[in-house]
């Protein structure tokens, strides 16, 4: 087998064989049961519980819920607005960084808060070491709200008739300290042990053969990394992220942080399977993801490796693929399966330059995030996959001559409510930023020609590529927003900063008040007993239905779109 | 009444009706209520006002011709879907009219109260007058002018105008078979009756006021499925209105008629527009089998049903227990044992007593009876017999009193003929012993006879989830060897009324949905707790009122059609909801192509079906999309075929005909259309 699609492939396999263990694991943390980690985190929570004044074993409703999640997220985004706007004289800042803008500091602090990491800033110089720890501590409380959230929904699923639906403090504690934590630590170590730096020094200088001074930027990268790659954040500590030698030096740590963008992903749904004992409604689940998956990833690789059309019309040979934008240390095959990976589920690191994909790799990139729920973010990519099943839910079980039910409740008015106005967010927030950038454009391209690197189908893509990744909360850019307004990062502008922060939070909430209403709501309601003429929702027809759902829903929605842009540029190139 | 089940889908008259309905329900105010139409009708208005700016003279928006056929096949589509509601309401009020007309001016001798009595003082007057409390009297030979209560006589009455059963009822005042309906005839004697409804209240009128658009009101189900519906139109609003700013930066001018086609195929309108008629269709389907629904909310239940309480008697078993074997005691005659049953049972006049003559298959005018004394079965000695001139004294009655008999005159009881009686007893039989001078000859076997074909029935109510439980008055022992035989899940013995009603309870705490069958008045608190309480037309008024149907036919089997009644309605509104929107992916090629390709001609590559022209492509797509709504007219109307199958397969039937059917069909359709229109365009 071709070298560079085994790894590839190895990837994938290493993924789910430790995401099985793993997600039972989850299962047991979120259930409550006792774990081997037990003896060393209990004290840890148990101080957070006491300076916190948590009482985790009182549960709440899910609006209580919530509420709880609502407004820890609110003083956390106060709080980054504080550091963010003042780190210039606050301490940690020895290559002396300047504060940010209000409307960067905006859409930076709701980039972290949301779990997107969309950077419109360059780590090396725009953020001081206290900003860049601060960053990571949202990365772990972001990936925390998120598993927490879908911890109330699994605990809502389980329940046949509860009001109470476990503690969201409680559950995100025991994300952050049981699963992201340890996960961090080994991960920070295989990096640090392969050359990724960990430090708090500034700058180290060296002078080239050229006798050039050259400034290489240090400090706590390694640890930033792990939680990157592993919470589905994505933002990395250097400008160019994972294809920045430092934060990724070579094949085997590709591999491994590969590995872990959908690592947690995955396992959420063996622990949904574990927690509700429905092992082969989880396989269902991860059966319809996959599938997604690979339609994107398989055809990605392909294109990649194929090379470029347009290049090779220009003589030069593509046989090694399509190296544009890539490093030579991971090559076509991987770049594509990391772009690919890196956007299905809401992670947004990148280990290439995406603008630089060929134009259909493009374009899954951006259904991966438009989708966003093949796997999807840590604890959010079930929750949107969630609306999914109950819109699938409610069509088929009208199609067995049932009024429809989900797990023995019945759906309704009020939750098809929600779950229509869920499932609509996306597709209006993708498209109707998209408009908003198009017809400023459109009605005056000499003001905001240096807005895009590109003009015409590919400069379309990269707008829309932005606001998908904003409300994907994926936070990885096509990066060909045009170098503006004297900045040095191109997509720092009013414009983006607010426009993409205002789509940020309302993608980042929405979508877990949306599943968590749904959820809570059903679980008070009376349980109809399974009965043989009552939808399975744990076989392979009912896979296809939410499948078709997805396709259809959510996929055509963005056709047009995506036919002025990637596919009109493909088509152009042939 | 079933000579007025017309199966015809379009009656001539009915479609002139329908289709003055399809223009008046253009009215905006009326389409309100339907969102993915009304956002159609928007549409359609643009697109005029479109046409007449082009006829004053505007040139970017393409020709005259296209614009207006665009309009036309919009306001075709309007017309579509209002033509689907109203022929639905069409045939439902039609089906209930036939019913009505039965009953409507007949003369009513009505009794005029003279102060706090009732004198026998009669007034002819028309039915329409009888106010809700009147007493009307009723003789051999009457039409029965209005629903009422027998409150005094018995009379036996032709329903052959409502059930279609041509054989006469008896109907008498008290107990559970007062009730008569407007338009049967009195056969026979006297009775008066009590009118129970006021004009224009009975339950056929509820029920054509629920046909009828002005007060029906939407189910649940019906309320959700909008919510959806609406939820993909405003994506697809969405999707349209920011292609324009798209468009501007791509220097692709899309004209209006493109936009609006776009939207009009991409909304559910398929779905949308049938989405009413399905749920008339589905009380109209109801009424043809004789059952009147009080709301829409119960037919959709009833396709929800877990429980089934089925009455035994005429339900499950026919009628009542027949004589099956006679068992001789030892060195007891056959023959002479099989006269002595049939003598004891000549004066036996209940279907029982019959049914042992009919076994012993002897000419009971053989027999001498000059002078022989019959004695009646009584309480107290629960037997009954024959005394006859020759001394002979046979009796037959129940194990224990003729035992006792026996042993009193100091005759032993067979110990073989005792064995056989238990042996009857678990078989589920009642064993009636007979004995002649206090001798005991042997024992008679009554069984119960299960209704052929009940147990595929149940077997199918099983596929389909439905639990079916017997209520029966027998004892424990003889129920559960006739629940077993039957095929039924569950019984109730020995049932008293409130029996039901716990075991009704019982049921809903676990979340189950409940229906049963009842009559009597003591069954209408158990009818009122049903999820579905179907009430047989003969029943008393209470039970009528506390139901929330009403079964004509008075067919304890009817529940069973009830159930398949209310699948059909929601899978018909699922199958179609699954077809309008895999009908999208084949709109979506057509369309999509069709606005770029003047400007980006590369997009050439997207027109996967080969579509003639921009022109053509998109007159193609709402062509298509209008045409098909009456094509599925017959399909909402009739309902998709319920196959008891279980839940897995029937989604894996239903969406492979209706899935991939819906997303094949138009590629096929929209196809053939564009040779067609590429004639011109």
């Amino acid at each position: 087998m071709n070298t560079e699609i085994f790894g590839v492939f190895a990837m994938f396999i290493i993924t789910v064989l430790l995401a099985i263990p793993l997600g039972r694991y989850i299962g047991k943390v979120y259930n409550g049961d006792k774990t081997w980690l037990d003896p060393i985190i209990n004290p840890l929570d148990k101080f957070f519980y006491k300076i916190g004044g948590i009482k985790p074993e009182k549960e709440m409703t899910w609006q209580q819920n919530l509420v709880a999640l609502l407004i820890i997220n609110l003083v956390w985004f106060l709080f980054s607005m504080l550091v963010m706007m003042n780190m210039s004289w606050l301490p940690l800042n020895p290559d002396g960084n300047p504060s940010m803008t209000a409307d960067l500091a905006f859409n930076t602090t709701i980039s972290f808060v949301s779990n997107t990491n969309l950077q419109h800033y360059s780590g090396e110089n725009g953020v001081s070491y206290l900003g860049q720890l601060l960053l990571m501590f949202f990365q772990f409380v972001s990936a925390g709200t998120g598993m927490a959230a879908c911890a109330v929904v699994f605990k809502a699923m389980k329940e046949k008739n509860a009001d109470k639906l476990g503690n969201f403090y409680s559950y995100f504690v025991k994300s952050c300290t049981r699963i992201l934590l340890p996960l961090s630590i080994v991960i920070a170590i295989v990096l640090i042990f392969n050359g990724t730096p960990m430090n708090f020094q500034g700058k180290d200088q060296f002078i080239s053969l050229q006798g050039d001074t050259v400034n290489v930027s240090r400090g706590p990268a390694a640890a930033m990394v792990a939680i990157k790659q592993i919470g589905t954040n994505g933002g990395g500590y250097f400008g160019v992220n994972s294809a920045h030698p430092f934060e990724n030096p070579n094949y085997f740590t590709n591999m491994v942080e590969n590995v872990c963008i959908i690592l947690i992903p995955i396992a959420m749904i063996f622990a949904l399977g574990y927690m509700l004992k429905r092992k082969r409604f989880a396989w269902m689940v991860f059966g319809v993801m996959t599938i997604g998956f690979l339609l994107l990833v398989i055809p990605s690789i392909y294109q990649e490796m194929k090379g470029s059309n347009a290049i090779h019309k220009m003589g030069l040979l593509q046989n090694l693929g399509s190296m544009e934008g890539k490093e030579v240390r991971f090559g076509p095959a991987a770049s594509a399966y990391w772009g690919i990976t890196t956007t299905v589920t809401s992670n947004g690191s990148v280990n290439a330059m995406h603008d630089s994909f060929t134009p259909l790799t493009g374009m899954f990139a951006m259904l991966g995030m438009m989708i966003n729920s093949f796997y999807g973010g840590v604890g959010v990519g079930f929750l949107n996959f969630y609306i999914f099943i109950i819109i699938a839910v409610f069509i088929s079980g009208l199609m067995v001559g049932r009024t429809p039910e989900f797990l023995g409740k019945k759906i309704e008015a009020k939750e098809m409510k929600i779950a229509a106005i869920i499932a609509l967010l996306h597709p209006f927030l993708i498209l109707v930023g998209t408009a908003i950038a198009s017809h400023l454009y459109a009605g005056n391209p000499k003001e905001y020609a240096d807005w895009l690197n590109n003009p015409g189908n590919h400069g379309f893509s990269e707008m829309l590529y932005e606001f998908t990744s904003s409300s994907a909360n994926n936070g990885s850019g096509f990066e060909g927003l045009g170098y503006g307004n004297g900045s040095s990062v191109g997509d720092n502008t009013p414009f983006w900063n607010i426009a993409c922060g205002i789509v940020m939070i309302l993608g980042r909430f929405l979508p877990i008040i949306g599943p968590l209403a749904i959820a809570g709501i059903l679980a008070k309601k009376k349980y109809v007993p399974e009965s043989a003429g009552t939808l399975k929702t744990d076989t392979s027809t009912f896979a296809i239905m939410i499948f078709a759902v997805i396709f259809i829903i959510a996929a055509l929605s963005f056709f047009p779109a995506l036919a002025l842009g990637p596919i009109a540029e493909y088509f152009g190139m042939r | 009444m079933s000579k007025n089940k017309s199966n015809k889908l379009f009656e001539p008259a009915l479609i002139n009706t329908a289709f003055k309905q399809s223009f008046i329900k253009l009215n905006p105010r009326i389409m309100f209520r339907n969102p993915v139409m009304f956002t159609v009708e928007i549409c359609t208005a643009v697109m005029l006002a479109v046409c007449i700016w082009i006829a004053t003279g505007e040139k970017t928006q393409g020709s005259l011709v296209y614009n207006v056929i665009v309009f036309i096949v919009l306001l075709l589509t309007l017309l579509f879907a209002n033509f689907a509601e109203a022929i639905a309401e069409a045939r439902g009020k039609a089906q209930a009219d036939s019913l009505r007309k039965t009953r409507e001016e007949t003369p009513a001798k009505w009794i005029q109260p003279v102060g706090e009595m009732y004198v026998n003082e009669m007034k002819v007057v028309p039915s329409s007058q009888l106010k809700k409390g009147d007493v009307f009297l009723c003789e051999a030979g009457d039409m029965i002018p209005m629903d009422g209560e027998i409150i005094w006589g018995i009379a036996t009455i032709d329903e052959s105008a409502i059930t279609g059963e041509s054989a006469p009822v008896i109907r008498e005042s008290g107990g559970d078979k007062s009730s008569v309906t407007g338009g049967t005839k009195v056969l026979s004697d006297k009775i008066k009756v009590r009118v129970t409804t006021e004009p224009g209240e009975s339950f056929l009128d509820k029920m054509i006021a629920l046909v009828e658009g002005a007060s029906r009101q939407k189910t649940p189900n019906e309320i959700a499925l909008t919510i959806l519906l609406a939820g993909f139109t405003l994506v697809f609003i969405i999707v349209c209105i920011t292609l324009k700013p798209f468009g501007d930066y791509a220097n692709t001018p899309i004209t209006i008629a493109a936009f609006i086609s776009l939207f009009v195929c991409l909304i559910p309108t398929t779905i949308g527009g049938l989405l009413s008629a399905i749920g008339i269709a589905g009380m109209d389907r109801a009424l043809r089998a004789n059952v009147i629904t009080k709301s829409g909310k119960a037919v959709e239940t009833a396709g929800d049903l877990d429980t089934l309480l089925l009455d035994k008697t005429g339900t499950i078993t026919i009628g009542n227990r027949k004589a099956t074997n006679f068992y001789p005691a030892n060195g007891i005659d056959a023959t002479a044992f099989t006269e002595a049953c049939a003598l004891s049972s000549l004066a036996d006049e209940t279907p029982e007593g019959k049914s042992i003559i009919e076994l012993a298959n002897i000419n009971v005018n053989t027999f001498n009876t000059n002078g022989a004394k019959f004695i009646e079965f009584t309480a107290e000695t629960r037997s009954s017999g024959i005394d006859l001139p020759s001394g002979l004294k046979i009796r037959k009655g129940a194990f224990d009193s003729i035992k006792n008999m026996v042993i009193k005159a100091g005759n032993s009881f067979p110990e073989e003929t005792a064995e056989k009686v238990i042996v009857i007893a678990n078989n589920g039989g009642t064993p009636l012993v007979v004995s002649e001078n206090n001798k005991v000859l042997g024992v008679i076997e009554l069984q119960d006879i299960i209704k052929p074909g009940i147990q595929e029935r149940f077997e199918r109510l099983r596929k389909m989830g439905v639990k079916t439980v017997m209520v029966t008055g027998d004892n424990p022992l003889t129920a559960k060897f006739i629940a077993e035989k039957a095929g039924v899940d569950d019984f109730i013995a020995e049932a008293k009324p409130e029996d039901k009603m716990n075991y009704i309870k019982q049921e809903q705490q676990g979340g189950k949905l409940v229906a049963m069958m009842g009559d009597g008045t003591n069954d209408a608190p158990a009818l009122a707790q049903a999820d579905v309480g179907v009430a047989m037309n003969s029943g008393t008024a209470a039970a009528k009122e506390a139901g929330n149907m009403v079964d004509l036919d008075n067919d304890p089997t009817k529940l069973i059609e009830i159930v398949e009644i209310g699948k059909q309605l929601l899978m018909t509104r699922g199958t179609l909801t699954t077809f309008s929107i895999a009908n999208d992916v084949a709109k979506y090629f057509a369309i999509v192509p069709a606005l770029f390709i003047t400007s980006i001609p590369a997009l050439q590559g997207l027109n996967i079906m080969h579509l003639h022209s921009p022109e053509s492509a998109i007159l193609s797509a709402v062509i298509f999309n209008a045409l098909i709504i009456p094509m599925l007219i017959p399909l909402a109307l009739k309902g998709v075929a319920y196959k008891p199958i279980g839940a897995s397969a029937l989604l894996r039937r239903n969406l492979l005909i209706y899935g991939l059917g819906g997303v094949i069909v138009p590629f096929i359709g929209i196809k053939l259309l564009d040779l067609l229109v590429s004639i011109w365009f």
